[in-house]
């Protein structure tokens, strides 16, 4: 909860920012390194902003991880061993798209459990209702019934 | 005075809702029309007195009153007027003012076009409204009162937030909640069926045009806020799955399932317990959305209220507004008849699987959006879910529902023949393919992804055109009979054509935008010649200006193409000294449906300066989608069947014609 408070004083310290990612000077020379370093970078999330990537914010932090993000590109890292190596330093929270594990299980399959799960319930249901609205034929007539729909018929016949 | 005036209009508000919230429904268990009527000339009353209420509080701001706190901290006597204005709601209590100006403007329409509902449902649904109505008066009166002064009235303000200071704060709020608040109406609706225990497809039909008019609001809400962070935020970005932006796309989602199961509802009489589900659903979504917006439990980018009492407020309406009516549904919804069998493979049948992708597209931002929450509170595990995890999984819901899209209208209600439809979509099929075809090869090496999904954009439009091919005829009959067919038929069926197509225009518009969007960023002298797909960007020189409240400097590049003059394009930057922050006003210019997006960065002390420089192919087309649907939901809300209150005239002169 600390932390969270220190992100939202920090947050409103800075102000609006002025969004202006990636600086001319960090830019790399090597042109598929560079784009490998902006697909990380947008996976990676500013920690002192909300809900920005590092390739979005202009914060001081993500200059500092973009930049770190480079550093371990030109060392000769992976792109998993980049993330690795941040998740190490700055913990799962870094990470906008959450590695599938015990704590995300649920978030993962929601989509597809749903999906499979609704969709099943809902092709059941129709086809009993179809099956039963088919099948079973109309409850007969109440003797009533019966009475005022011959009434009803003979009227019928005499007026016409 | 006016303070006051608008202070103690409120408070009247209030106490009109009260009255409304009870004196009704004591009328409709008595059977007293009288009693009943109330709500009418309450609901009337009320948006009378929020209005003034809402007038009071632009007076205030035009007239620069700092001795009001809420004007003072928001705006500045130099701010231009339209500014002055739109300020009202570009903060907290202001926009909960708009907020319950907008209930009660629906409210009124309610009561004052309702005259062809019965009266206890009218009744109901205004009782209902004002329970909604007396929660948010007394949030705004006890946590958020606008109107409070302050003892030394300071002579200046502290000005708006600059980013605020455009014209994107004008539109983008008052349709965002013209959307939020509108679907309050099906709510009451729902809620009111509950209580009186009937439901039947003359009430699907006196709320569509109610849930459309929220939803075609809500439709451009969104699509223009996103236009606005893609012009103003300087980098642009036009989406960004940022908590606040899920606030408002969550109701949307429930919200478009819910219009399109009101229309099996009326025209089958089945699925009756889901809409009125559905209706609550997407009701208890926008409060959602006020809730993360307005307590700041999830601070971001658009959040400003920080202030934790205000949090509980909310959060209680949210528990009694949304348990009470779960269990008002779940008491009751068994007692409601079901009707109209239908198969699998039918119009009802499409329509089942439009409402379970777009829930479970829901539930997915719904889960996005708070999981992290959560798993915070519960588990101590922070976490982020970002862009990343929702095109993962959001993505392929679309991609299903966009597939299906063709196949929903061209289905026969019942029961329907897949084959059948497959074969009458043919043409839109091929049409798909061969884009696939063409932009691959145009592609060569790229991404494989984007050309199936731009030949999924085409095959949904290539389908909303089949299907109304085939009603008019086009290609069987003659031009002129076809004619007299497309003037004659439903304007619901040529809103669905229209909404149907925007989808797959915004879809061809995103993956272009996020395929092919070149980029340049570097930094730039004066002379110095930037080159970004095909187009030479010249940098004239700077310049620096004062504005009313600001200061700007502006760069002037002369834009070329094949050493052509093409335009001069003029971004620049504001610095605010009330506030001490700057904007960056990107310049824009449009060719075709593509745009030049250039803004600046910092200077630096040898009067060079940095640049970004995009070339976005086919972006507007993400905003014409929207902009389509939403002409969509109007042709569809201007159908006769759907006029809110048929003009009597007209009645009258249909009951004259046998006679003649």
């Amino acid at each position: 909860m600390r932390r969270m408070m220190l992100a939202v004083v920090a947050l409103m310290l800075l102000a609006m920012p002025v969004a202006y990612a990636v600086q001319p000077d960090e830019i790399m020379s090597d042109p598929a390194k560079e784009v490998r370093a902006r697909d990380l970078s947008r996976e990676l999330r500013c920690m002192v902003c909300q809900n920005q990537s590092i390739d979005d914010s202009d914060a001081p932090l993500a200059r500092d991880l973009r930049l770190l993000v480079r550093e371990r590109i030109a060392a000769g890292d992976s792109n998993s061993q980049v993330l690795d190596f941040l998740v190490a330093r700055y913990g799962e929270f870094v990470l906008l798209k959450p590695r599938f594990e015990r704590q995300t299980v649920l978030l993962w399959l929601l989509a597809p459990l749903l999906l499979i799960g609704g969709g099943l319930a809902l092709w059941l249901q129709i086809r009993r209702r179809s099956r039963s609205g088919a099948d079973v034929p109309a409850p007969p007539l109440s003797p009533e019934e019966e009475t005022r729909l011959a009434a009803l018929m003979s009227d019928e016949a005499k007026s016409s | 005075m006016i303070a006051e005036s608008g202070h103690y209009a409120l408070v009247l508000a209030l106490a009109l809702a009260l009255i409304q919230s009870v004196v009704p429904l004591i009328g409709a268990r008595l059977r007293d029309a009288a009693l009943m009527n109330v709500a009418r000339s309450t609901a009337l009353a009320q948006l009378l007195f929020v209005g003034a209420s809402f007038i009071a509080l632009v007076m205030l701001h035009v007239s620069s009153d700092f001795s009001v706190a809420n004007v003072y901290e928001n705006s500045h006597s130099m701010k231009p007027l339209l500014y002055k204005i739109t300020g009202v709601w570009g903060n907290h209590e202001g926009s909960m003012l708009l907020w319950v100006a907008i209930l009660a403007l629906f409210g009124g329409l309610v009561a004052a076009f309702g005259n062809n509902l019965p009266l206890s449902l009218r009744a109901h649904v205004l009782a209902v409204q004002a329970w909604i109505a007396s929660a948010f008066y007394l949030f705004i009166l006890v946590t958020s009162n606008p109107f409070l002064r302050i003892v030394n009235p300071p002579v200046e303000g502290r000005d708006l937030n600059p980013v605020l200071q455009d014209i994107g704060l004008a539109v983008h709020p008052p349709m965002l909640y013209l959307g939020y608040v509108g679907f309050s109406i099906s709510f009451s609706f729902a809620i009111a069926a509950l209580m009186e225990g009937r439901i039947d497809a003359a009430w699907a039909r006196w709320v569509r045009p109610w849930t459309l008019v929220a939803w075609i609001f809500l439709t451009l809400g969104i699509a223009m806020g996103s236009y606005w962070a893609y012009y103003e935020l300087g980098w642009g970005g036009w989406w960004f799955w940022d908590p606040v932006e899920n606030a408002s796309l969550m109701p949307w989602l429930a919200g478009t399932a819910l219009l399109h199961s009101a229309l099996v509802m009326e025209k089958r009489n089945a699925l009756k317990v889901w809409t009125i589900l559905l209706s609550i659903l997407t009701f208890s979504l926008s409060l959602l959305g006020t809730f993360l917006v307005r307590s700041g439990v999830i601070t971001s980018v658009h959040a400003f209220a920080t202030d934790p009492t205000r949090g509980v407020f909310i959060l209680l309406i949210l528990c009694l507004f949304i348990g009470g009516s779960l269990s008002l549904f779940a008491g009751r919804a068994t007692s409601l008849k079901q009707g109209g069998l239908f198969a699998p493979i039918s119009r009802e049948g499409a329509l089942v699987l439009n409402n379970l992708l777009l829930t479970v597209a829901c539930a997915v931002v719904l889960f996005g959006t708070l999981y992290p929450l959560a798993m915070e509170l519960l588990a101590d595990f922070k976490m982020s879910v970002g862009a990343p995890f929702y095109n993962l999984t959001f993505a392929p819901l679309f991609t299903l529902l966009l597939l299906a899209v063709p196949f929903g209208p061209m289905l026969a209600w019942k029961r329907g023949d897949l084959l059948g439809v497959t074969q009458r979509l043919l043409a839109a099929g091929v049409a798909g393919l061969v884009v696939i075809a063409i932009v691959w090869a145009w592609t060569r090496g790229g991404s494989a992804l984007a050309p199936l999904a731009i030949g999924l954009g085409v095959f949904v439009i290539a389908g909303a055109v089949t299907d109304i091919v085939e009603r008019t005829g086009l290609v069987r009959l003659p031009f002129g009979t076809a004619l007299q067919r497309a003037r004659g038929l439903p304007r619901s069926a040529w809103g669905t054509a229209f909404a149907h197509a925007g989808l797959g225009v915004a879809l061809i518009g995103i993956v272009c935008e996020t395929t092919w969007n070149s980029e340049y960023i570097a930094t730039m002298k004066q002379n110095d010649v930037a080159h970004v797909a095909g187009y030479d960007l010249k940098l004239d020189g700077l310049f620096q200006r004062q504005g009313p409240n600001f200061r700007e400097m502006i760069a002037e590049f002369n834009v070329s193409r094949d050493g052509q003059t093409v335009s001069v394009m003029t971004p620049s930057k504001r610095s605010f000294t009330t506030r001490g922050s700057s904007t960056t006003e990107a310049a824009l210019l449009t060719r075709g449906a593509s745009q030049l997006y250039v803004s600046l960065g910092d200077a630096n002390a040898e009067g060079a300066i940095a640049v970004r420089i995009y070339h976005k192919p086919l972006v507007l087309l993400i905003w014409w989608g929207p902009v389509l649907m939403a002409f969509g939901g109007v042709l569809s809300l201007s159908d006769r069947r759907l006029r809110v209150g048929a003009p009597k005239p007209a009645r009258a002169k249909q009951r004259l014609q046998p006679a003649e």
